[in-house]
């Protein structure tokens, strides 16, 4: 499956906007991601090991927050994991 | 200081949504390249704003519509280089919302001024740092330049 990097996270990801991995769960997809650029797990999850709040992960077109197995969901050969930063403000 | 560099038409079209959308705040991404200097914006794509509970003074884009603006920056070649809003009555700086929302580190923020309905200041603020808790936003010069007619293709364009 392909992991889609944002252009924010991509300084921490030796400039790759993807990343291809075998994974059998979103969370295992995580994890190879993190492992292949650890710099880039404070950026994603926080102290606790949970998903910061502004970081949505998308499973194709899936909020995984919203997947009945949320990160324990599985994956297969063809999907996208979309990690997208939030988006808002306002005067 | 950073240099947003910006075609004249989509510069244009997100002083133009502005105006659309007033008295409620309208966003949008920038799609182009990042340079030395800073992002090269070639597109603009308009997004709803999901805070319909209070639209006039907020914004927010939903998530699964900014995969999909990315997807199709993909397509393009393209990198999501920033995004627009507006403030309606209210001056084009960032707001401390403006700043606790923002987390895409590298990408500059524009906002536009809209006074009774009329687009006036547009300003752009590149956040700076690489963490939440070193991140600010730098004011950066605009500069426009005129898009080569082969970077859009006819048709089949979003750029407003």
């Amino acid at each position: 499956m392909t992991i889609f990097i944002p252009t924010p996270l991509r300084q921490f990801a030796a400039g790759k906007d993807t990343l291809e991995v075998n994974a059998a769960t979103v969370a295992g997809a995580l994890d190879e991601l993190t492992q292949a650029f650890p710099d880039l797990r404070k950026h994603l999850f926080s102290g606790e090991g949970k998903l910061r709040a502004f970081v949505n992960v998308y499973l194709n077109d899936e909020d995984v927050r919203y997947l009945p197995e949320k990160e324990a969901t599985a994956v297969k050969a063809g999907d996208t994991l979309s990690i997208i930063p939030s988006i808002a403000g306002g005067c | 200081m950073s240099v947003l560099r910006i075609a004249a038409t989509v510069y244009d079209a997100i002083r133009a949504h502005g105006e659309e959308t007033y008295p409620h705040e309208c966003c949008g991404a920038l799609l182009g390249h990042q340079t030395a200097e800073g992002w090269r914006i070639e597109l603009s794509v308009k997004a709803g704003n999901t805070r319909t509970d209070s639209a006039h003074n907020r914004y927010s884009i939903s998530p699964l519509e900014l995969v999909k603006i990315e997807r199709e920056a993909r397509k393009r070649g393209l990198s999501i280089g920033g995004f627009y809003h507006s403030h309606p009555d209210h001056p084009a700086q960032w707001s401390p919302t403006d700043f606790s929302e923002a987390h895409w580190m590298g990408c500059s923020y524009a906002i536009t001024a809209v006074a009774q309905g009329k687009a006036t200041v547009t300003n752009s603020f590149l956040l700076a740092g690489t963490t939440e808790e070193d991140k600010r936003f730098e004011h950066e010069s605009i500069e426009l330049f005129d898009a080569v007619a082969s970077l859009v293709p006819a048709g089949e364009s979003k750029q407003e």
